[in-house]
């Protein structure tokens, strides 16, 4: 081995990197603890711990500032990994040490995956409303949906991100073009007041909704308990020119705009990202009990009614606090409820493939941390039994 | 002598706990004791009327005791008589603590006219609370979080105002001397007087006095009923559900479809005549009638009743934590005198003080039907509770009063902050949808706490090193090295349940939500603390760090528990902010700044240091 590999070799097995590493990364999870407060808890992981750089911006140049969550984590790894290559021996004196390092390599692995591989997603259910997709927290979507066959829709939806853009889209199960002449990320739909003047933005609907509705950006907003709305004006553009413009908005109190092209009925609108599952789900009953004489909520239950189109199950489940559902990879949990309305319950849904790695490494862990401090232990009662009778 | 003298310290000190278990006694003819004894449903809790008067008294004046303007000392109960039953006296009693100058401004007056420089009556309250609804009305518009000190001082004057009223309106209609008078002569009216009513609505001839005498007096009902949410009738014999308690003005209100007064509304107006009209036989029996009743269907909760009254008056905690400032004396002296006689009796006195916090956690977990640690309040005992148990462990192995003076210091100030913690009413409050399961309140919330406990002990453990090497001569060689092993057993105990409780906690989220990590601020304080647990380990081992930096970082595990603990529910985001949040962060950040403080003494040059250089 040469020079220059062993100091590589060095400086990977340190302890003083590890120090180091644990101190930036104590530093990053408190910073990103206190950024909270204005990016909310989404942004902060994507910024802080999903990235390998925490960038600032000043003026428009992003700059990185800390190293972030993959390039600590990554070092960890490393680190670890280095240090039992090259350290540690397999001995059973070193067994806490190996379990206890062992089930963290397992549990940085977890997490990467867990940041890769997890999905959020909202259920709203209506009382006796079958439901057959959940809706994505803060993802949109431009959906047009051929209606003309009663029993089967075809839908195209477009990404936030590619409509928002601006670019001529041509899709082709679409018999038009679709172009976004104004997109704001966050919005306010506004009835326009019977005799006042469109607003006079450059772009103007000429037809749908937009004909009598106001459309006013806002700044996009970082609040947990806050979503952007996103709302924009599509233009549609068939072989003989211009079919018109719509007004469209992901706020839930507009509706898909009905129009006809080609003999063929259509809607169009903005809406929540869906993710479609083969099965549907049914409001029964919302439960919400407080303890009596008071506003403090007990428990909140959703009785609902799991189907799936072929029949194997069509089954009736209690989803309450602590008691989720588990079902097809999925965990749907009781996240929230509409004040006021208890014909409504607002369900949590995640997938989570990567679920069980914490828990054996965290097995893993516990067993080693147990075994090495016992081993403290012993070795320091054993020590003072030697000691005391020569100091007495 | 020198040997006998611990245990004669023990036996002094367990005398004088068992004389806080004796019953209290009535001040006078009246049986107040058996009045504070009687059960109220409140918050969703049913507990005795002794605890509503505590935690009232409490929660407006941040204490327990209180006093009439001729200087009669008034216990809880007779407190809450008077309010109820003779608010005359009672609205010149000074119970209502303000301490911000420009709230006090508002009401136009000065600290010299309060008792105590904070304290005010309602009568000295009253001409301005016109004003006083402007200012919350302001006040309440504004997000909490941003609230400032003179909104929230405010806020918290208009809530207090309003607790008063809903004490005053919850057994009687205030201010109507004769008012069981009034409900009997209603009882005999009530079927002639519907009638004249509905006669009235149906534009029929009908008797107009009788009529006016059913809408006056069910107007004062309906007053009672929306002025209090103290629920204090218990359901009608044979229900004995016992979430299907009453308001007083519900209850009277039922007289006009059931055509006779409730018993227990009539008896609490009956409880108003003989408390105003000084009629103690009266009185007594009645507490005697009402309870016979009660007996016959509450058998157990009425047992809950008398036995949290009783431990009401045991102040259990109070005598735990006079107990712990005082061993942490005897134990800090027996390190310049006497210190094998001073050492054990400093032992002793922590082990009677620990049994009582023990015996006081105890009655809190029957009383409740809880794990041990529910909320902000209960965490703050186990803390003191889990690091005291350590140090008498230590105390046990080392015998050098270091493990007496940590568990005196730590102690006494987790039992202060519990006190400060329980200023906003009831501790033992009912448990919210998501936080209702024993399992993981006795798991995660116990194990998480108890790594909090080991953690504050290695930072004392520090402190301890640090002010006993740089000020005085008593940290010799081997005091430092038994310093550093207990710190170092210390932290190994705190990282591994840190470890574990966070752990614990992503299961629950995981078995709840379908995550097992959040990164929430709570869990990320969580994280904080085993990720410092480690750093200190690992410094040591890699001897990047040696004694004495050793213990400077374990003086830093204070800064990073501490904003577990209380600094990320000041944040106000994430599922876990269900904490108290307000006042707190003026302590915090002085509490913060105190350990930095010692940090940098501990790396004051060691030629500086009086002990030398022992603690290299």
């Amino acid at each position: 081995m040469n020079d220059v590999t062993r100091q590589f070799r060095d400086f990977f097995t340190s302890l003083k990197l590890t120090v180091v590493l644990l101190v930036l990364g104590m530093v990053l999870v408190f910073a990103a603890t206190l950024d909270q407060v204005n990016l909310g808890i989404w942004a902060v992981q994507e910024k802080y711990f999903r990235s390998f750089f925490v960038l600032a911006r000043f003026g428009d140049i992003p700059v990185p500032v800390f190293p972030g969550g993959y390039f600590i984590g990554g070092l960890m790894l490393i680190n670890l990994i280095a240090s039992h290559v090259y350290r540690f021996k397999a001995t059973l004196r070193q067994l806490g040490i190996q379990l206890a390092h062992g089930g963290l390599i397992l549990l940085l692995i977890g997490e990467l995956l867990t940041g890769i591989l997890q999905d959020d997603f909202s259920m709203r259910l209506s009382q006796e409303e079958p439901r057959n997709y959940s809706e994505s927290f803060r993802e949109n979507e431009l959906a047009i949906v051929d209606t003309t066959d009663a029993k089967h829709d075809e839908v195209v939806a477009i990404p936030e991100s590619i409509a928002a853009r601006g670019e001529t889209i041509q899709h082709p199960r679409l018999p038009f073009r679709v172009i976004t002449r104004l997109y704001y990320p966050n919005s306010l739909i506004r009835n326009r007041e019977a005799g006042t003047p469109a607003s006079p933005a450059a772009i103007k609907a000429t037809k749908g909704i937009g004909l009598n509705v106001d459309l006013t950006p806002l700044p996009i907003t970082y609040k947990q308990d806050e979503r952007n709305l996103p709302g924009a004006f599509v233009e549609l553009v068939g072989s003989e020119g211009t079919i018109g413009t719509w007004m469209i908005s992901a706020d839930p109190r507009m509706p898909p705009q009905r129009f006809d092209y080609g003999g063929r009925n259509y809607t169009i609108g903005l809406r929540f990202t869906r993710a479609y599952k083969d099965y549907t789900l049914t409001l029964l009953k919302f439960s919400h009990d407080k303890y009596s004489g008071t506003e403090i909520p007990k428990n909140f239950s959703s009785r609902i009614r799991l189907q799936t189109p072929g029949g194997v199950d069509d089954r009736e489940v209690l989803i309450y606090m602590n008691n989720p559902l588990r079902y097809a990879g999925y965990t749907f949990y009781q996240a929230s409820f509409e004040p006021g309305n208890d014909k409504v319950t607002i369900l949590q849904v995640v997938r989570n493939p990567s679920w069980l790695i914490p828990y054996i490494a965290c097995s893993v862990m516990t067993l080693g941390l147990l075994w090495q401090f016992t081993i403290h232990l012993l070795g320091f009662i054993a020590k003072r039994r030697r000691s005391v009778p020569a100091t007495a | 002598m020198k040997k006998a003298a611990p245990f004669l310290v023990l036996a002094l000190v367990l005398a004088w706990v068992a004389s806080t278990l004796r019953a209290p006694r009535n001040p006078a003819a009246f049986d107040v004791q058996g009045f504070g004894r009687l059960p109220v449903l409140v918050n969703g809790r049913l507990k005795p009327l002794d605890t509503v008067a505590r935690s009232s008294l409490l929660q407006l004046q941040g204490r327990q005791t209180v006093a009439t303007p001729e200087g009669r000392r008034l216990q809880p109960v007779e407190w809450l008589l008077d309010v109820a039953f003779r608010p005359a006296q009672a609205d010149t009693y000074q119970h209502f603590e303000i301490v911000n100058p420009d709230v006090l401004a508002i009401f136009d007056l000065r600290t010299s006219d309060g008792q105590g420089e904070k304290r005010f009556s309602l009568r000295q309250l009253e001409p301005k609370i016109a004003e006083l609804q402007r200012q919350a009305k302001l006040a309440d518009q504004v997000e909490s979080a941003v609230r400032t000190p003179f909104q929230r001082g405010v806020l918290q004057i208009y809530g207090n105002l309003v607790h008063y009223q809903r004490l005053r309106h919850a057994f009687v209609s205030p201010g109507r001397p004769d008012f069981l008078g009034e409900l009997l002569k209603f009882q005999d009216q009530v079927k002639a007087g519907v009638e004249a009513v509905r006669a009235k609505q149906a534009g029929q001839p009908h008797d107009e006095a009788a009529a006016k005498a059913m809408t006056d007096i069910g107007e004062r009902f309906v007053v009672m009923a929306e002025s209090t949410t103290f629920l204090v009738v218990p359901p009608e014999p044979g229900n004995t559900d016992p979430t299907a308690w009453k308001s007083a003005g519900a209850a009277l209100l039922d007289t006009f479809r059931a055509g006779s007064v409730n018993p227990a509304a009539l008896a609490y107006a009956g409880f108003a005549n003989s408390w105003h009209g000084e009629k103690p036989e009266q009185f007594n029996k009645l507490v005697e009638l009402f309870r016979a009743d009660l007996v016959k269907r509450f058998a157990s909760q009425l047992r809950k009743c008398d036995f949290e009254t009783r431990f009401n008056a045991a102040q259990p905690f109070y005598t735990s934590s006079v107990l712990y400032a005082l061993a942490f004396f005897v134990a800090l002296f027996s390190w310049l005198v006497w210190p094998s006689l001073l050492g054990r009796s400093a032992f002793w006195i922590i082990a009677v003080a620990w049994l009582a916090a023990t015996a006081g956690i105890a009655c809190r977990m029957w009383l409740e039907g809880r794990p041990p640690v529910t909320n902000l309040y209960s965490s703050a005992l186990f803390v003191g509770w889990g690091a005291v148990g350590l140090c008498l462990v230590l105390e046990a192995i080392y015998r050098n009063a270091i493990g007496s003076v940590a568990a005196g210091a730590i102690g006494f100030s987790t039992l202060v902050i519990a006190h400060h913690l329980s200023l906003s009413g009831d501790t033992m409050e009912m448990m919210r949808a998501v936080l209702d399961s024993n399992f993981w309140l006795a798991t995660h919330v116990v194990v998480i706490t108890a790594g909090y406990s080991a953690t504050f002990l290695a930072g004392f453990l520090g402190i301890i090193y640090v002010l006993r090497g740089l000020f005085t001569r008593g940290l010799d060689r081997p005091t430092a090295d038994a310093l550093t092993r207990m710190t170092y057993g210390i932290t190994c105990f705190a990282i591994l349940f840190n470890f574990v409780g966070t752990i614990l906690g992503g299961i629950w989220a995981d078995q709840s939500w379908g995550r097992f990590w959040g990164w929430d601020p709570k869990e990320n304080g969580a994280l904080i603390i085993v990720l410092w647990n480690a750093i200190m380990l690992h410094a040591r081992w890699g001897g990047i760090v040696r004694q004495r930096g050793f213990m400077a970082l374990a003086i830093g595990g204070n800064i990073v528990t501490s904003w577990s603990w209380f600094g990320t529910n000041m944040l106000g985001v994430g599922l876990h902010s269900y904490g108290f949040t307000d006042a707190a962060f003026v302590a915090l950040s002085s509490f913060v700044a105190s350990q930095l403080l010692l940090i940098a003494l501990a790396n004051v040059p060691l030629r500086l240091w009086r002990s030398g250089p022992a603690g290299a």
